[in-house]
């Protein structure tokens, strides 16, 4: 039975080595599922185009955002909205997938094996950044359907992008470390209660300035709305930014509060799942 | 020549104010099956999870394969396959894209990855199904796959953790038949369930564990020997007859006798089985008494260990 020894991970050289065939087993796993499930994935979409829908046709018509009257510019205001939510809701997908296979007692069989630890919640990690970004892609081509414009370069449209990935990709460490706290999938399902408000109170629909004070400070200093009036500037859509720092610094704010989530979030991830053998 | 696979020794692991294992040994010679028996909460799963490397424990030492548990938990793991209490398949692929995954998991390349999956299909009666999305396969079927993803590197040691609860008869069947031939092959196996049945049939020792200490460590004949003697049952028609019951089989018992108005029955033990039988029989003509039915019992494993439970209760509320 020689021939089914695994072979040796001594060298340094060689434990990269089979740490990335690991990541890259956990991220093909990912993708057999998207293939398997385009259902899913719909859903995963259905929500944003519902909102899409509502905001801007059932809504927006009374939406007066840039102060030239209701339902003016609403689609290119609320459009780079709807892509920042859709990166700000995807978490708790990850959530969900990861308090699954620590229930199922997938994470404990792959703990019980021979491969990198690290696998799982990376391999997660990277394969839910990939995910996000073929949803971006997708919400981006029904955006464009409906008539909404990037009137920003080649370079600042695809920064744009990078910028959105990047918040997605620090909340999905917030996903993972929430997915191994939770009891259950069923409570992993709860956490949309605590996305959806993450999500909304942000610069993500309506500006900050139009909302009672307390909680337009709040929606202000949301990273939500940090990364929203970043891409709207890039994108060359409507801002209605504020006067408070984080709305006048947008660029900046989402490019560090991912860095400060995924500093944040990244090591406690890591030590709940090295966590699990006590 | 026999050697120790998978040995423990003064095992103990606290959660904040209780000890799930205070002390506990263990011992399976290669190629053999070993038993944990014991009720829900007793220990079992936390020997597993200590024994694959899972969890961390705070007192005494473990070795399976040859290497420490806790100080060579990577060369361990290269020669342990765990089937845990759920099956800890992807329901969304196929038997064989799991097989092939768990495969590159165990770290082979992809060709032996899929040699290994076909030859495992095969093994474990799964060819036919094979493409198809395990999501849609019966439990006997998960399970048997499950069994399959944990001995793609032909372990030396499997660990069952209640490889058939929830599984229909069929289910726990097949489930069997794989195990059987394993341990046929050679393969260390170290399985728990609360099924006697399932550890008569499979093991070749029995562990029976309970408030995390060793009660018994036996063969499954030699639990029931401990248990002695026959048994004579009757089983009331009308359950008001029990009293005059239990008086007919206290005059021919030698031990307790034991009313179960569940039944309605008594039982006892007996040390001329058929005298007993006939002056039973006898007395019930003479006093009158209706009886649904009356037999000679050997004991069974589940009696054996009921006892065995039982007694440490009774230690317990004495202290």
């Amino acid at each position: 039975m020689t021939a089914l020894a695994p072979l040796p991970d001594e060298t340094f050289a060689g434990r990269v080595k089979w740490t990335l065939h690991d990541y890259r087993a956990i991220v093909g796993q990912e993708f057999t599922h998207l293939w398997r499930q385009p259902a899913n994935f719909a859903w995963a979409l259905g929500f944003p185009i519902v909102m899409v829908l509502l905001f801007v046709y059932v809504f927006g018509s009374a939406m007066d955002v840039t102060g030239q009257g209701a339902g003016v510019d609403y689609v290119a205001y609320a459009m780079p909205g709807m892509f920042a939510m859709t990166m700000a809701f995807g978490f708790t997908n990850t959530a969900w997938a990861v308090a699954e296979m620590k229930e199922k007692g997938f994470i404990d069989r792959v703990r019980s094996m021979p491969m990198a630890s690290s696998a799982v919640v990376v391999g997660r990690n990277i394969a839910d950044t990939i995910h996000a970004a073929v949803d971006l892609l997708v919400l981006f081509l029904i955006a464009l359907a409906i008539g909404w414009r990037s009137e920003g370069t080649l370079w600042e449209t695809l920064g744009a992008f990078a910028i959105l990935i990047w918040l997605r990709f620090a909340l999905i460490w917030v996903g993972i470390w929430m997915g191994l706290m939770v009891k259950g999938v069923e409570q992993a399902g709860n956490l949309f209660a605590l996305a959806f408000p993450f999500g909304m109170v942000s610069s993500v629909f309506t500006p900050p300035e139009l909302m009672p004070s307390w909680l337009g400070a709040i929606a202000a200093w949301n990273p939500v709305s940090a990364t929203a009036t970043a891409i709207r500037e890039l994108f060359g859509n409507p801002v209605a930014a504020g006067t408070s720092w984080p709305e006048q610094h947008a660029l900046l704010a989402a490019i560090v509060w991912p860095l400060v989530i995924t500093a944040i979030f990244l090591p406690l991830g890591v030590r709940r799942f090295r966590n699990l053998g006590r | 020549m026999t050697t120790t696979t998978v040995e423990a020794v003064g095992l103990g692991k606290r959660y904040k104010d209780t000890a799930a294992l205070d002390g506990f040994d263990l011992a399976a010679e290669s190629g053999t099956v070993l038993g944990l028996l014991g009720p829900n909460g007793a220990g079992k799963t936390t020997t597993v999870r200590i024994l694959t490397t899972l969890l961390r424990f705070d007192t005494g030492r473990a070795a399976v394969a040859g290497f420490d548990v806790a100080k060579d938990a990577r060369q361990v793991r290269r020669r342990i396959g765990l089937t845990g209490q759920q099956t800890a398949i992807d329901d969304l692929l196929t038997a064989r894209q799991n097989l092939v995954l768990f495969g590159k998991l165990f770290r082979l390349n992809k060709s032996r990855a899929r040699e290994r999956a076909e030859e495992l299909l095969g093994q474990f009666g799964l060819t036919e199904a094979a493409d198809r999305q395990a999501k849609g396969f019966s439990g006997g079927m998960k399970r048997r796959l499950d069994l399959a993803a944990s001995m793609i590197l032909a372990p030396q040691v499997l660990f069952l953790d209640e490889p058939t609860t929830g599984l229909d008869p069929a289910g726990r069947r097949e489930v069997w038949d794989a195990v059987s031939g394993l341990a046929a092959d050679g393969t260390t196996v170290v399985l728990t369930t609360h099924y006697l049945d399932e550890a008569d049939r499979l093991c070749d020792r029995i562990a029976v564990i309970d408030h995390g200490r060793n009660l018994v460590d036996d063969t499954p004949a030699g639990l029931k020997r401990r248990m002695g003697a026959d048994r004579l049952e009757i089983v009331a028609a009308d359950p008001a007859d029990l009293p005059a019951l239990e008086r007919v089989v206290a005059a021919v018992a030698e031990g307790d006798v034991v009313a179960d108005e569940a039944g309605p029955s008594v039982s006892a033990p007996v040390k001329d089985p058929v005298a007993a039988l006939t002056a039973a029989a006898t007395a019930l003509q003479d006093q009158k008494i209706a009886a649904a039915d009356i037999g000679l019992r050997r004991p069974t494993l589940d009696e054996a260990f009921l006892e065995l439970i039982g007694g440490t209760d009774q230690k317990e509320a004495q202290q």
